[in-house]
């Protein structure tokens, strides 16, 4: 049985449309795309030009301040990237509603853990004593 | 009811994939594929901001064949990735829609891949 409506086909559009956001995701897969070319190739070089990958070398190298900026900036940005990504995939397959909006969730959950867990190590190396 | 024999949309069975359509699906499983790295880059972070230890099984780990074997697709992955992703800036601003445009960026994207991932690691 239909539910009786008296509200106007305009009355309920109204308010119904757009959240104003809609580029916003978009913009940031972009904008977190083009730093992460530069952040990738450093990466890339960088490990490339370490002496070796004992722990004293991979801490006296995050213990310099230019390389634990961009390793900070690296992976909050690849966690945010990957966020972007990861979400427009589940929005793609994952059709149930409550697995739709968990899955949702828990993946910016585990990619904020991600995130704070890289800064919170790289500020550890750089300036916790020495292990 | 009866049905006429109509012909079917493409059917990925018998339907021949186009290059740029792999290279699509290759985007996107390549990005999931750099989720893991990050997990991996996180975790030798956070190893390495644990101790000398736990620092040493990391690099246990990814010195052992299947580790060095993930690495390798990663690096893999990560090529490929960035530059279809830079194929995917140029569409942005209007750049290289026609199809024989998109076929060889395609094909420059599989070739810079194979070619940057073997460069890097005999470079290593």
């Amino acid at each position: 049985m239909a539910r009786v409506t008296f509200r106007t086909p305009m009355g309920r559009v109204l308010g119904s449309g757009s959240a104003k956001s809609g580029t916003g995701h978009f913009w940031r897969q972009r904008v977190t795309a083009v730093a992460l070319v530069l952040l990738g190739a450093w990466l890339l070089v960088a490990l490339m030009r370490l002496p070796g990958f004992d722990h004293d070398t991979v801490r006296a190298w995050l213990d310099r301040p230019l390389n634990a900026v961009l390793m900070i900036l690296l992976a909050g940005t690849a966690a945010w990237h990957s966020s972007l990504g990861v979400q427009v995939v589940i929005e793609d397959y994952v059709h149930q509603p409550l697995a739709r909006v968990t899955s949702l969730i828990l993946s910016k959950f585990v990619h904020a853990l991600l995130a704070a867990a890289a800064v919170f190590a790289v500020l550890d190396l750089a300036f916790g004593a020495a292990a | 009811m009866q049905t006429r024999e109509r012909p079917l949309s493409p059917h990925l069975f018998i339907y021949r994939w186009p290059m740029t359509m792999v290279v699509s699906i290759g985007h996107r499983l390549t990005g999931l594929l750099l989720s893991l790295g990050l997990v991996v880059l996180v975790a030798g972070l956070v190893a390495a901001a644990t101790g000398p230890g736990s620092w040493e099984r990391f690099v246990a780990v990814f010195a052992s064949l299947p580790g060095r074997l993930l690495l390798a697709l990663l690096t893999l992955a990560f090529f490929f990735h960035l530059a279809n992703g830079i194929r995917h800036l140029a569409w942005d601003l209007g750049y290289g829609f026609e199809i024989p445009q998109a076929n060889a960026s395609g094909w420059t994207v599989i070739a810079a891949s194979v070619i940057l991932t073997l460069v890097y690691w005999l470079a290593f």
